[in-house]
């Protein structure tokens, strides 16, 4: 049903109708509004049967995801930033068990300096812990990937992050269609597990494996992660005979099939981008967007598709790796090695930061104009004499005090006096 | 069988009680019918306190539950030496998640149990004291206090044995380890450190809380019995001598279990809902140095000259356990709960 909702609303009623057993969650921002919703529809009894777990730690959380799971029951938690982190030995550990558990990331920034806005930076540092990462455009997508990622995770025993941007979508009210508990049955199997503890038929699940098999058992992740590639599709084709709508995939061009600049990202960036497109090519500009909605595993045929017959190549990306670039843009540069393609990393809406019309306007003339340097790291909106002025007072000794708090001095976005 | 009466000292020593006893009183062990959930031909150290109270402790709990069990188990040497796949002792549905989340783990199976309305199965977690009382401590403390349905089994070897013995907050003052020492002016661990699982999990007024040694086998029986009768979250911490981390014989392992409880330094007792309802006595009180004596570990005390004022204090904790849960006979405290049961049947002292 169509109606005006809260993207985490939205996403909890479509957990909800997935008919989960078991839910487990810590409070974190911006997920809260997730499993506030999905408490309520429990202690209402809208969703049976289901036990909810408040837990008291992400670590927790997952922990009894796990245990759940592997006693056959579907289970799901949602989580962000901080939390991902808390319990990234738990989240390795629920794959390498190969435990069909899905999970909501409200993706925000990972401190220190301790923000609480959106980016990409807790999911990008869990994108190689074998789960299936697929990234939302909008708030309908975020609905519609919950749906297929169940029964995705189910198919392949594999567990699945569905990443929505935190606040721009989470906190987002706009029109989203909810579907029927009778669509999402007819879509969704009840849950078959691979492995199951039943005293009927006793396994040991977990047991200590040494080198004689162990390559052998992590193969078998990785071999589960390239059989997703074509799952993806398929299940993004079922879902949209089912339902009437284009949602899922592994990369949606926008635009790109003849564009000779293409701007590449994840998530609801995408949008803003896709309006920049548009500006652009009324004023004749051959410039397109592909979006990564299934960033594991890696579509790399997919992408050297979509992006190697464009000229230049830029990735904006809301993440990057410290001290080397970015995350992204090195997987970009590995689906089109051997192709004269330039590829250009961005960063941008670090933290929360917006990432307006504008700024991308900008950013493409510099593209367009060569001023972009090739292989190197480009912050968009960087504020350049704050960074210098830190820069200054470093080197006038070695006591500076710390970066935040002095560069927010600067800012004067703080009760404090000049330095 | 016949009737025999028995004294009650006797079927307190759980020595010579089995062929006193009906049948259906009988220890776990001694039953045709026992599970062998740890069963023969896993890796554990001869005279593993561990290896031995898992097997009593599971055997009674899948006694209890006619076989409908499933074990959620922390990383350590119980994990270890039970699963070197493919050949894993365990004859019940059990999994291993990782260290530090057994109790969450375990909760999570409680919960999918319950939502599947599978009210037959019934779940135990178990693990070490360093996976237990300290890195898994925040979700053992979680489950208490959502009182979620899972008995949990502690075994308490007192030093993270799986890594090569070093201090855990189980760890007693004085104790060589591997991070502890006997080296410098005060060697071995600490003393006015550590903490006592026990009473802290009394602390979250769980259902059922109790103590027992592997020196008390039919003791350990009951009381996983015992708490497999409550629904909701129990603990049982087993004290577990570990020859290889202790520095004592493989053959000493139940001697010093039972030193450990006759000196008054292991209190063994049970509480329901916060408050204790029936403590062991001593039976034969014998000073901490007979205890100490024959475990490496303590052997800096024992040198020339030996550490008489380290014994002494050692000796000071043993008789405030011994005052603060009136272990010995005559004190005011209640009686034991196994000696209870036996004493309600017809069975009981004369």
């Amino acid at each position: 049903m169509r109606s005006q909702i809260e993207g985490s609303r939205a996403v909890a009623q479509a957990v909800a109708l997935c008919r989960p057993e078991v839910v487990s969650a810590y409070p974190i921002s911006p997920q809260t509004h997730i499993v506030e919703a999905l408490s309520n529809l429990v202690r209402t009894g809208e969703l049976a049967p289901c036990e909810y777990l408040l837990v008291e730690s992400e670590f927790a959380a997952m922990s009894a995801a796990i245990g759940a799971s592997a006693t056959g029951a579907r289970a799901y938690t949602a989580t962000a930033s901080q939390g991902l982190l808390y319990m990234a030995e738990a989240v390795y550990n629920a794959s390498g068990l190969g435990l069909p558990i899905v999970m909501t990331v409200a993706n925000r920034a990972i401190g220190a300096p301790i923000n609480i806005w959106n980016d990409h930076s807790d999911t990008m540092s869990q994108r190689d812990c074998g789960w299936i990462q697929l990234y939302a455009e909008s708030n309908q997508e975020a609905v519609d990937l919950h749906v297929q990622a169940f029964k995705l995770a189910e198919a392949l025993s594999l567990p699945v992050m569905v990443c929505m941007d935190g606040f721009v979508l989470t906190h987002a009210v706009e029109e989203v269609d909810v579907p029927t508990q009778a669509e999402v049955d007819a879509f969704l199997p009840p849950f078959e597990p691979r492995q199951v503890l039943d005293p009927d038929d006793p396994v040991t699940i977990g047991a200590m494996v040494g080198p004689e098999a162990f390559a052998e058992v992590k193969y078998l992740m990785h071999a589960k992660q390239m059989q997703a590639l074509d799952l993806i599709p398929e299940l993004a084709a079922e879902f949209s005979q089912a339902f009437g709508r284009t949602s899922g995939g592994l990369v949606r061009g926008y635009r790109s099939s003849d564009a000779e600049t293409i701007v590449v990202a994840l998530g609801s960036v995408l949008g803003t981008i896709e309006e920049v497109v548009d500006d652009l090519r009324e004023q004749g500009v051959k410039i397109g967007a592909v979006g990564v909605t299934c960033f594991r595993p890696y579509p790399l045929e997919e992408i050297r598709a979509a992006l190697g017959h464009a000229r230049r190549v830029v990735v904006l990306e809301k993440a990057f790796a410290v001290g080397v670039g970015g995350i992204v843009g090195q997987n970009v540069r590995l689906a089109l090695s051997g192709l004269p393609v330039e590829v250009l990393d961005v960063v941008a809406g670090l933290g929360g930061r917006a990432i307006t019309k504008q700024s991308l306007h900008g950013l493409v003339a510099d593209v367009l104009a060569g001023r972009l340097e090739p292989g190197r790291l480009t912050f968009l909106d960087l504020d350049w004499k704050l960074v210098e002025r830190e820069l200054e007072r470093m080197g006038r000794g070695r006591r500076s005090g710390p970066h935040a708090e002095n560069i927010l001095r600067d800012v004067g976005a703080v009760a404090a006096k000049p330095h | 069988m016949p009737l025999q009466p028995i004294k009650f000292y006797q079927a307190g020593s759980f020595a010579v009680g089995n062929r006193l006893l009906d049948p259906d009183q009988r220890s776990v062990q001694a039953r045709t019918e026992r599970s062998n959930t740890l069963t023969s031909g896993h890796r554990a150290c001869q005279g593993c306190g561990e290896a031995l109270g898992a097997r009593y402790a599971l055997d009674a709990a899948m006694r209890a539950t006619g076989g409908r069990l499933i074990a959620a188990n922390a990383t350590g040497c119980l994990e270890v030496f039970s699963t070197p796949y493919p050949e894993s002792s365990w004859q019940l549905p059990w999994i291993h998640s990782l260290f530090a989340n057994a109790p969450s783990v375990a909760t999570g199976i409680a919960a999918a149990l319950r939502a599947k309305g599978r009210t037959d199965v019934r779940v135990v977690g178990q693990g070490g004291d360093g996976g237990t009382m300290d890195i898994g401590f925040a979700c053992l403390s979680g489950m208490f206090e959502r009182n979620d349905d899972v008995l949990y089994v502690c075994y308490d070897n007192e030093a993270y044995m799986n890594t090569g013995v070093q201090r855990s907050s189980a760890t007693p003052a004085a104790a060589r380890t591997a991070t502890t020492g006997a080296v410098g002016p005060e060697p071995g661990n600490v003393f006015g450190q550590g903490k006592n699982a026990p009473l802290i999990a009394m602390a979250h007024e769980i259902p059922y809380v109790a103590t027992a040694t592997v020196a008390e086998l039919r003791d350990l029986e009951y009381k996983i019995e015992r708490a497999m009768e409550f629904r909701g979250a129990r603990y049982v911490h087993v004290f577990v001598p570990c020859p290889l981390g202790w520095g004592s014989a493989s053959r000493d392992t139940i001697r010093i279990a039972r030193l450990a409880k006759e000196t008054g330094l292991f209190p063994v007792f049970e509480a329901e809902h916060g408050e204790v309802v029936s403590v062991s006595k001593i039976r034969r009180q014998v000073p901490v140095e007979e205890y100490l004596q024959p475990q490496r570990r303590f052997a800096h005390l024992f040198g020339d000259p030996p550490r008489t004022d380290v014994i002494e204090r050692i000796q000071a904790g043993a008789d405030r356990n011994i005052r603060r849960f009136g272990l010995l006979e005559g004190e005011d405290a209640a009686t034991d709960g196994l000696m209870r049961v036996l004493a309600e049947t017809d069975r009981g002292p004369q």
